[in-house]
């Protein structure tokens, strides 16, 4: 049994991966103008894709991905010198993209296609429209502090899990360095002029990020943490304290989960799942060390940080896609009754059992 | 001169959002009430004087009826409250997705709610209120993402609240909106609100809102705003803090003040002194004066 990571292995997860993410119907949704998802929504969106090839994880390993990859974007995005900032951050994840997949001209055409669209519809936003998506992003993301060792080795993060804002180093672009005060008399003629000091030790950035299709980001944000090769652990001990308003929002009923069930399932229905078929095994990806530190893993996770995940089950089978339409029909039906909360749990608890 | 007090430690972190701590100071009580947004919880601190003592409570927001048919629903999430203080009366004013809800200022009664009008807005644009202030003892003033300002009429007592006007200057979604502080002088007009794009409006309250002066922006977006004897002191995304007359709207002072966005200013009327809040970590304390003669205003650093 075959149980080795080869290159062909990774280049084939790899592509797999990305093919599911970047596929047409799949962006369509995710371009439509729409509310932030649900925690519950985000995290079962991003199991499917993790799924979409050969490898699988546990629930321990998937639960840490997880934590490390809203860890790090929290990070991308409260970091972000400038709100617009947050769409060059995007074009690095892209351009790192791209990069993986550079010997397959068919994905490198669909990940460049969602480049275009993105510039198309993001580039003429003003700073106060970036800013209101990232303000909204950062909402989603409050309350979450879990420790990421990469973080607390490149002191970026502290070990309350709060990150490090910076008080060096260039300024945004198109911000100037504080110090100084101009004053001006009732004509407008500068008459008075004076400077002030402060810890901070900034200084004039060099150029603009590029917003093409291809060139110099400038910003590091958003690009490939483990460049260097580093240990991976994420640390949840004394968070827990700081999770309970988190945990008290999260059992809240939802009175829009109707909304969102149809979205997610027309979502999950996009995403094809490749199932490993005839000699082929799936190749497990655990995050620890060892096996039993991965099952140690799981029976420890603190209660509120246990992510509640809605298993669907889309695939080609018939049966099952009979399934899918009859809730989406029911979900129809429900729309003419006054939506209650009770209605938004009832099917939650519909797609967790099926 | 200024004191730094006690520290006060709220339930839970505060949502990043531009103002998002408001603060009732109580005199007679020797109290002061602070307020700050965090999801879709307002938490509340009332603290003595000396800070030794003080209380929390917590206002978790009900979904506002009736029940209000949108596209795109969103979750009701908080943007900051304010309390707007009224010679009668003293109201706690939430703003959401969803819309305005005025409560007496303890939090426990909700007196008033407000549901955005949809139509104002393009389909793929966020629908919600933003910026509150009290004017001229009588109106309380709700910015809102379209650009429009709703002027409330607040009756001394009871829940017989109206819109009595709506403000239609500005283009872009409203950031904050504030009342004169101080003392006005002729003409100078006693509110002022601020967009999104950085352009400002200068109001005189009153039965029918009067634009004094429109203030056009530079390329950045105000977050901030604050009037004091008639000198409007703005918080830009860049960093800068400029001071402007109201009464002629010429620009009379630039500070290169934080190295990020300004996400909060306040002013002490007593003694001029200005304070902003940006994401640089940083938070400044200016004294700002006035030459009464040439209306020269100067601005210097207190403290970093």
């Amino acid at each position: 049994r075959v149980d080795e990571w080869t290159d062909v292995d990774r280049k084939r997860v790899m592509n797999d991966i990305i093919t599911t993410m970047f596929n047409k119907k799949f962006m369509e949704e995710l371009f439509k103008p729409q509310e932030l998802y649900s925690k519950k929504a985000l995290r079962t969106v991003y199991d499917r894709l993790a799924h979409a090839s050969i490898m699988r994880l546990n629930q321990a390993s998937m639960d840490k991905l997880y934590d490390l990859m809203t860890m790090a974007f929290k990070y991308q995005v409260l970091l972000c010198p400038r709100p617009k900032d947050i769409l060059l951050v995007t074009f690095n994840h892209l351009d790192a993209i791209k990069d993986f997949v550079r010997d397959a001209p068919s994905i490198l055409n669909q990940v460049d296609e969602t480049f275009r669209q993105l510039i198309e519809i993001y580039s003429c936003l003003s700073a106060g429209e970036f800013q209101l998506i990232r303000q909204t992003l950062l909402i989603f993301f409050q309350d979450m502090h879990i420790r990421v060792s990469i973080f607390l080795k490149d002191k970026v993060q502290n070990s309350n899990g709060r990150f490090v804002l910076p008080i060096s180093g260039p300024v945004p672009w198109g911000t100037e360095i504080p110090g100084l005060i101009r004053m001006f008399n009732h004509n407008g003629d500068e008459v008075k002029r004076t400077e002030f000091t402060t810890d901070g030790n900034y200084v004039t950035p060099q150029r603009e990020g590029s917003f093409d299709l291809y060139g110099d980001r400038v910003l590091k944000l958003g690009t490939n943490m483990y460049s260097v090769s580093r240990p991976v652990e994420t640390h949840m001990a004394g968070s827990s304290k700081s999770l309970a308003s988190h945990a008290k929002e999260n059992t809240a009923p939802n009175p829009l989960a109707k909304e969102e069930m149809n979205f997610l399932a027309r979502l999950i229905g996009v995403l094809e799942i490749k199932k490993p078929g005839g000699n082929e095994t799936g190749f497990r990806l655990n995050l620890f060390t060892t096996d039993e530190e991965e099952e140690h893993a799981a029976l420890t996770r603190p209660e509120e940080l246990s992510y509640k995940v809605i298993n669907i089950e889309a695939t080609q089978d018939p049966g099952r896609q009979e399934e899918l339409a009859r809730i989406l029909g029911e979900l129809e039906v429900a729309e003419q009754r006054p939506a209650s909360t009770a209605k938004g749990e009832d099917l939650l608890a519909l797609m967790d059992g099926l | 001169m200024y004191r730094k007090e006690k520290s006060i430690q709220l339930k839970s972190s505060s949502s990043a959002l531009y103002n998002n701590l408001s603060v009732l100071p109580l005199p007679d009580k020797q109290l002061a009430y602070f307020t700050a947004v965090h999801g879709t919880t307002v938490n509340m601190v009332s603290a003595s004087g000396d800070g030794l003592s003080f209380s929390h409570r917590q206002l978790q927001v009900k979904e506002g009826l009736p029940r209000w048919q949108h596209p795109f629903g969103g979750s009701g999430v908080l943007r900051p409250a304010a309390w707007c203080v009224l010679p009668s009366r003293v109201l706690l004013v939430l703003t959401s997705q969803k819309g305005i809800q005025m409560y007496e200022s303890d939090g426990s009664i909700m007196v008033y709610w407000h549901a955005l009008d949809v139509m104002e807005h393009l389909p793929a644009q966020a629908v919600f209120a933003r910026g509150i202030a009290a004017a001229s003892g009588r109106f309380i003033c709700v910015g809102t993402s379209s650009g429009l300002v709703l002027v409330f009429d607040i009756p001394p007592k009871g829940t017989n609240i109206t819109v009595s006007e709506v403000l239609e200057e500005h283009h872009d979604a409203i950031t904050d909106i504030t009342a004169e502080l101080g003392w006005a002088p002729d003409g100078a007009g006693d509110l002022v609100t601020a967009d999104d794009s950085g352009t400002l409006c200068i109001w005189r309250s009153g039965e029918e809102f009067t634009l004094l002066n429109k203030i056009p922006a530079f390329g950045c977006t105000c977050s901030s705003v604050k009037l004091w004897n008639g000198v409007v002191a703005a918080g830009y995304g860049n960093g800068q803090i400029r001071l402007y007359e109201a009464a002629t709207g010429v620009l009379r002072a630039e500070v290169n003040a934080h190295a990020r966005w300004i996400y909060a200013l306040d002013l002490a009327p007593l003694t001029g002194k200005l304070l902003s809040g940006a994401e640089d970590s940083f938070v400044h304390i200016w004294k700002l004066s006035k030459n009464l003669d040439t209306g020269d205003v100067e601005v210097s650093l207190e403290t970093a």
